[in-house]
């Protein structure tokens, strides 16, 4: 069963991390995919670029419009995900609380499962 | 991979596991990491040589080739370290014998050790018994070769250091742990959990065909021949389970015509066969029910009393633990005693599994049947919001658009 664990983050958050909170965070995730692909639980993992260089692109009623800027103005926003495959929920949730984030105050993990997929390669 | 063997289709697919298995009758499942070496070196030597120099016996030239292989390996790895076991086993194998009936419930048994994950256990069952890939498995699960790659990787190095497999006592549970491997990886060829496709044509194949064999390896197990029995039975239905769309159609609006009838007289006879006996197990009662099904023409003529029965037993046999046998006997309940009643014994299913998946989706049915269309259009929602399967999500949409609230 696939999951999707959304790295919710807080640039004000990130900002003021000393260069310890810094280095146990990446220190965190390599060790998170380490752990993950040895078990054959990891399957992707993309970090997204900063809200400010999005477009956003929708209807004006009829035909697309594109705009600047995020879909939605908020604080936070999803800075990355990690997908995974595991044997239920519980598993996913177990992952998502090994990730450095879940130990930061301000930022956030979500836990969602997939209903679709297709890698590209079949 | 550097070295793919031809695994996978055509002879290798029988070949293949056979020659596995014996290699593992002779050397033991402590070295099966090594023991799949060797074949898939043997299968490649095959590969290449055969075309020119056909073998008057295939099975024997490609186990003599492993075994052949396995020493090299062996010795080679005698050289490194890890000496003392497997030059133990050289020199004193458990068996000097080829062909076993039972080499291939030696290997399932091996593939679904109860140690190992639900995932690795359908993983290496599907690559050292079925004979797949690990390219078509990774295929068949949406999943990145490398990932199928570890898991299989990971299982057999489990499985080698757990050595000698223990034998419970009886031939039922032994096979228990198979049963339930094998019944997963048909399920989730059915009723995926996560991506698309509501039936994966090769993979429902596949458990079909191990099903098949670990029946005829295990005569006496009439688990074995229940679950087999479904799975034909089930199989059966599918032309007439996808609409046009994706979309599932359920049991009680599908054109029973377009439904295998080979398929479906196979099962019946499979039942036939080992009904008459006392205390079936569950997989032989799931089987039972799936029969009373087949033989009816439609919902409305179907032997809902009967059904209802099968399932108290049922729900009886499995120690009330699985809170799906409840909520299916629910559903016959409501058949024979009206969605009123139904309704009531789901509120109190409800609160015993607050969680429980498709309560939602049953309980929209048995409201829509009485009339209350808001109450029912709500619990729809619910249900849509609850389910990962999208060919279920699209059907309860089109059942809520025609409630029309």
């Amino acid at each position: 069963m696939k999951y999707l664990i959304l790295m919710h983050v807080n640039p004000e958050v990130l900002e003021k991390l000393t260069d310890e909170q810094q280095q146990a965070i990446g220190d965190g995730h390599g060790a998170f995919m380490e752990t993950t692909k040895e078990s054959g639980e990891f399957l992707a993992t993309q970090a997204l670029g900063d809200p400010t260089r999005s477009k956003v692109v929708r209807s004006n009623g009829d035909d697309p419009e594109v705009t600047d800027g995020p879909f939605v103005e908020a604080k936070e926003f999803m800075g990355g995900f990690y997908l995974i495959d595991v044997e239920d929920e519980a598993r996913a949730v177990e992952l998502a609380t090994m990730i450095p984030d879940a130990r930061i105050p301000g930022l956030a993990l979500e836990v969602r499962p997939v209903v679709f997929s297709d890698l590209g390669d079949g | 991979m550097s070295t793919t063997p031809p695994a996978g289709d055509g002879p290798w697919r029988e070949l293949a596991p056979r020659t596995l298995a014996r290699l593992l009758r002779t050397y033991g499942g402590g070295q099966f990491d090594l023991c799949e070496d060797a074949v898939q070196e043997a299968l490649l030597e095959a590969y290449v040589r055969w075309p020119s120099a056909p073998p008057a016996d295939p099975q024997a030239w490609l186990t003599a080739t492993a075994r052949r292989r396995f020493v090299d390996r062996v010795r080679s790895e005698r050289r490194r370290r890890e000496r003392e076991d497997r030059v133990a086993l050289l020199e004193a194998p458990l068996s000097h014998e080829g062909a076993h009936s039972d080499d291939t419930l030696l290997l399932l048994q091996l593939s679904c050790h109860p140690a190992l994950s639900r995932s690795a256990q359908v993983a290496l069952t599907l690559r050292a018994v079925a004979g797949l890939t690990t390219s078509q498995i990774a295929n068949a699960y949406q999943l990145p070769e490398a990932t199928i790659a570890q898991r299989i990787t990971r299982a057999k190095r489990r499985v080698a250091t757990l050595g000698a497999f223990p034998q419970p006592a009886g031939v039922e549970e032994r096979l228990g742990p198979v049963l339930d491997v094998l019944s997963v990886m048909f399920t989730e060829a059915h009723h995926t959990t996560s991506g698309a496709p509501a039936h994966d044509a090769d993979l429902a194949a596949e458990a079909i065909r191990v099903t098949r064999m670990l029946s005829a390896a295990a005569p006496g197990s009439r688990e074995a021949a229940g679950l087999l029995a479904l799975m034909l039975l089930t199989e059966a239905r599918h032309p007439a389970r996808v609409g046009p769309r994706g979309q599932l159609v359920p049991l009680d609006e599908q054109d029973r015509s377009r439904w295998d009838r080979a398929a479906v007289e196979e099962g019946l006879a499979l039942l036939d066969a080992v009904v008459p006996g006392a205390d079936p197990g569950p997989y032989l009662l799931q089987a039972c029910i799936a029969g009373v099904h087949a033989q009816a023409p439609d919902t409305e003529s179907t032997d809902w009393d009967e059904i209802h029965a099968l399932y108290v037993v049922l729900e009886h046999t499995t120690g009330h633990r699985n809170p799906m046998v409840s909520l299916n006997r629910i559903v016959a309940h409501s058949m024979v005693h009206g969605p009123d009643d139904g309704l009531a014994l789901l509120d109190e299913l409800a609160a015993a599994h607050p969680r429980l998946a498709r309560v939602d989706a049953v309980r929209a049915h048995l409201l829509e049947r009485v009339g209350y269309v808001d109450a029912a259009a709500d619990a729809y929602r619910r249900a849509i919001a609850a389910t990962v399967n999208v060919a279920e999500q699209h059907h309860l949409r089109d059942r809520l658009r025609r409630l029309g609230a």
